[in-house]
């Protein structure tokens, strides 16, 4: 590709591939819907202008199932098209079990990526070729969208929930990274790029980066620093539910019905804790909505998860 | 088709026909004061006065979109500040669909011509119609007061909580001018839809309705249906970023998705009442041009409504990425590529009702080509987007931007032009130059096709909507869009020049310049104040040419 005007993008995942798999193939498919209209409008336009002499006899029954089959026949390509779209589509909300798990939090007008051993870095993101990636993705502000034009991937940022979108990138190299969804002044210089090394490179790089503490650390400092554990550890007089081996464990609710304990669930419990309260406690917890950013919620759910469970066995 | 006569001729005010000379030659020669215009209650006349509006919104909106292309042609910012170009597109897109494309055909041609189309003398309710334009006048004025004060940065979607509680900009006047624009669409479709279901004239039944009718009817339906629920979110946005009522805001307990939802539901269908006009518009110079009856006229009215009613049902589609469920994803997808056969089915019946015609090349048959090919390339590029797969890699790009650009500027904008040379001689009486007309077709296309084409290919490459500043590689398909905005530019003001002289300079058009059927070719150009001298009579179906068939003595 030259640099005076590019025409494809590049792509670095066989996932990216397949979707240009796709687009070309259905592009074929409305060129070889839509050709009959231009051309035979054309050669009509041509054939029966007006005054032209031309045999204009029309046959006198109405061919009905001509009719029917150009409903039909498009209609039934399209759903072939629809299967494989969808399946595609499908697979990126099955996230391998052990893909590298990074944390990202958007804001107003930056990226903030945390690897799992703690390591952070703004607007570049560093992840390993050949091995799957989980971005874990939650909003400070507004709604924004990580785009990954080589990846052909793209997920919209949304503040309250976390979001989340994975890939196995192939080819090392440095790709374009950028806002999607409209957020603001800056939306436009809202970027950065996607490092992919080999696995190799990319343990060096956390080596060499600077590393304070894992988030799960910054995390349980956090819980203490914050008064958590005045209530929720093991050894408190506090009626309040115990965290250890919480994590993706079955809920039961005072109100009835049970949740999965899932990052979603922690955070709505930290922020929103009156909304869904675990049968057989009061409900007595503060909210904490104006006491933590976005990040140190993400810190305190990564500690969480790390508490191993005690009573529970696996 | 007959004129009869009703039964007491002499007695006008109870026929209810035009009363005094001036009026029985032509509703512009009925008062030539401005009163005698702001005050009307005469249809074809508060369509002059919402062409007259429309037009002028247009172009603040070109503006806009003028200042946009010129600062696109470097990847750097450096005509505009961030700020400013935020609000430049901003403007653009608040000004172009709720001051332009959706009042464009069905209240300037709709109300010119639905009455004349069906036989009657006015609306149904001619005094709700003047109020609608007011409305519309102290809503498009709330706008440009927004322009005066700073302009608004939350793109014309508004959403939260960008909006709510972070926008700096006029939005709560913004979104108060939009809330009123929607009490005169609401009131626009309800008098089309009583018109429609109460003024027939004898014998216009149902299924003599001329297509463009049927797609004005379809239109109002979703106007009067939808409507209501973009001013009551609009009014919730206002809520929330005055008083901090938690509606949208996570931090104030709301759900920004559910702003999503709320905004699509009416802003999908926004599209077909765009669109649909435009299809009925073309459906009739179709018609006219190859002069023969429409291929399978029940299938393209019926297509009208079908795509009225699925259009209701597809407006997840923007939010395949926003994080709704996947369930839910496959489901809109399904339904956006269901929708998309109604419209295929109007396109093979256009297609097929030119065969074996006498195909005219003028003017408006050329719009209706541009139309065709326009829409043909924007409806297929939506089942590329319907694609979810495809549409993770593509939304919020330029390849949307382009796609909605050619359904809602190629396709509704050819067929305002299409409508404005088809009616021209019919609203003023006069004729103009058919080598202009034909030049301005073809140069909007070729226009057209050279600003949008290569914003797919951006688009694909991966450059997003909404960006001031662009990474250097993209320049050159930028530079070949902001050439083709510029010939659009100027192709779209060309039609102003040699239709402002033919007003003055035009030879008389006569009743039936086209010689094409249909009631509003019955009367005379321009039509008498009441429209008709006598009621007319239908006794026969909508475009009844003359068909060769195989057998005929003839031919």
């Amino acid at each position: 590709m030259s640099d005076f005007i590019a025409l494809w993008p590049g792509a670095a995942s066989a996932y990216s591939r397949e979707v240009d798999l796709l687009i070309g193939a259905f592009t074929v498919l409305i060129v070889a819907l839509s050709a009959p209209v231009f051309i035979l409008i054309v050669v009509f336009a041509t054939k029966y202008r007006r005054g032209k002499p031309a045999n204009r006899r029309h046959a006198p029954d109405r061919n009905v199932w001509l009719e029917v089959s150009w409903t039909l026949v498009p209609f039934l390509l399209l759903i072939g098209f629809y299967i494989w779209s969808t399946h595609l589509f499908a697979g990126l909300y099955h996230p391998p079990a052990e893909a590298l798990e990074i944390d990202v939090i958007a804001k107003q007008w930056m990226w903030k990526f945390r690897h799992p051993e703690g390591q952070g870095e703004i607007n570049e993101l560093h992840v390993p070729a050949g091995e799957p990636v989980r971005l874990v993705m939650a909003s400070q502000d507004v709604v924004h969208s990580l785009f990954v034009p080589a990846l052909r991937l793209k997920q919209d940022v949304v503040p309250g929930r976390y979001t989340s979108m994975w890939f196995t990138a192939d080819t090392p190299g440095t790709y374009r990274l950028a806002c999607a969804e409209f957020c603001g002044a800056d939306h436009s210089v809202m970027g950065g790029s996607v490092v992919v090394m080999e696995p190799a490179d990319y343990a060096r790089w956390l080596e060499e980066t600077g590393t304070d503490r894992t988030l799960a650390a910054e995390g349980a400092v956090l819980f203490r620093q914050r008064g958590c554990s005045g209530c929720h550890d093991p050894a408190s007089t506090v009626h309040a539910p115990d965290l250890a081996g919480l994590y993706m464990r079955p809920v039961p609710l005072e109100s009835g019905g049970t949740v999965i304990a899932d990052a979603q669930y922690l955070r709505d419990s930290i922020l929103l804790p009156q909304a869904q309260i675990a049968a057989g406690y009061p409900p007595i917890m503060p909210t904490f909505a104006n006491v933590l950013d976005e990040e140190e919620v993400l810190k305190l759910v990564a500690y969480i998860q790390s508490l191993k469970g005690g009573k529970e066995r696996q | 088709m007959t004129l009869q006569e009703r039964p007491d001729r002499e007695n006008l005010a109870d026929t209810g026909l035009s009363e005094t000379p001036a009026e029985r030659v032509s509703y512009l020669r009925a008062g030539h004061t401005l009163k005698s215009w702001l005050l009307t209650t005469d249809h074809k006349r508060i369509a002059i006065l919402y062409l007259i509006s429309i037009t002028f919104f247009f172009f603040v909106g070109g503006a806009a979109a003028a200042l946009v292309r010129l600062d696109l042609l470097t990847p750097a910012g450096d005509l505009l500040s961030n700020e400013g170009y935020n609000r430049a597109f901003t403007l653009h897109g608040v000004i172009m669909v709720w001051f332009f494309l959706i009042p464009s055909i069905p209240n300037t041609f709709g109300n010119f011509l639905l009455p004349l189309m069906i036989g009657a003398r006015d609306l149904a309710f001619p005094r709700l119609n003047l109020l609608s334009w007011y409305i519309f006048m102290l809503a498009g004025l709330l706008t440009l007061a927004v322009l005066i004060l700073g302009g608004v940065d939350t793109g014309w979607t508004f959403y939260t909580p960008l909006s709510s509680m972070f926008a700096h900009g006029q939005v709560v006047l913004a979104a108060t001018a939009v809330f009123v624009a929607g009490f005169s669409s609401i009131l626009t479709g309800l008098n089309f839809i009583v018109t429609v279901h109460k003024l027939r004239c004898p014998g216009m039944t149902w299924g003599r309705l001329p297509l463009f009718v049927w797609s004005i009817y379809a239109t109002s339906l979703i106007l009067v249906l939808a409507t209501p629920v973009l001013s009551i979110t609009l009014a919730l946005i206002a809520a929330e970023r005055l008083f901090g009522l938690g509606v949208f805001d996570p931090a104030v307990g709301g759900d920004p998705l559910l702003y999503q939802h709320l905004f699509w539901f009416y802003s999908h269908p926004a599209v077909y009442i765009m669109v649909l006009p435009a299809l009925g518009v073309v459906s009739e110079l179709v018609a006219a041009a190859a002069r023969k009856p429409i291929f399978g006229y029940a299938f393209v009215a019926g297509s009208s409504m079908a795509i009225a009613v699925l259009g209701f049902f597809v407006w997840g589609h923007h939010m395949f990425v926003s994080g709704q469920s996947m369930y839910a994803s496959a489901v809109f997808s399904f339904l956006s590529i269901a929708v998309a056969i109604p419209s295929g089915v109007k396109v093979y019946n256009w297609t097929a009702t030119l065969y074996k015609g006498h195909i005219s090349l003028d003017p408006p048959f050329l719009f209706a080509m541009a139309f065709i090919g326009l829409f043909v390339v924007g409806g297929l590029t939506g089942l590329i987007l319907a694609m979810l797969a495809v549409d993770v890699h593509v939304h919020d790009t330029y390849f949307v931007v382009a796609h909605f650009h050619y359904i809602m500027v190629g396709g509704a904008v050819s067929a305002f032009f299409g409508a404005l040379h088809f009616w021209w001689p019919k609203m003023f009486g006069r004729r103009y130059s058919l080598v202009w007309g034909r030049l301005s077709a073809l140069l909007i296309f070729l226009g057209f096709n050279l600003t949008f084409f290569p914003q797919f290919l951006l688009g694909y490459l991966g450059m997003p909507r909404r960006y001031h500043v662009y990474p250097p590689e993209f320049q050159v398909l930028h530079v070949l869009s902001s050439a083709g905005a510029g010939i659009l530019g100027l192709a779209y003001l060309m039609p102003f020049a040699y239709l402002f002289y033919a007003l003055r300079y035009g030879p008389p058009a006569g009743d039936n310049p086209w010689g094409v059927t249909g009631l509003e070719w019955q009367t005379r150009s321009p039509p008498p104040k009441h429209n008709f001298d006598a009621v007319p009579v239908v006794d026969g179906p909508p475009y009844d040419y003359h068909v060769e068939m195989e057998g005929d003595e003839d031919g």
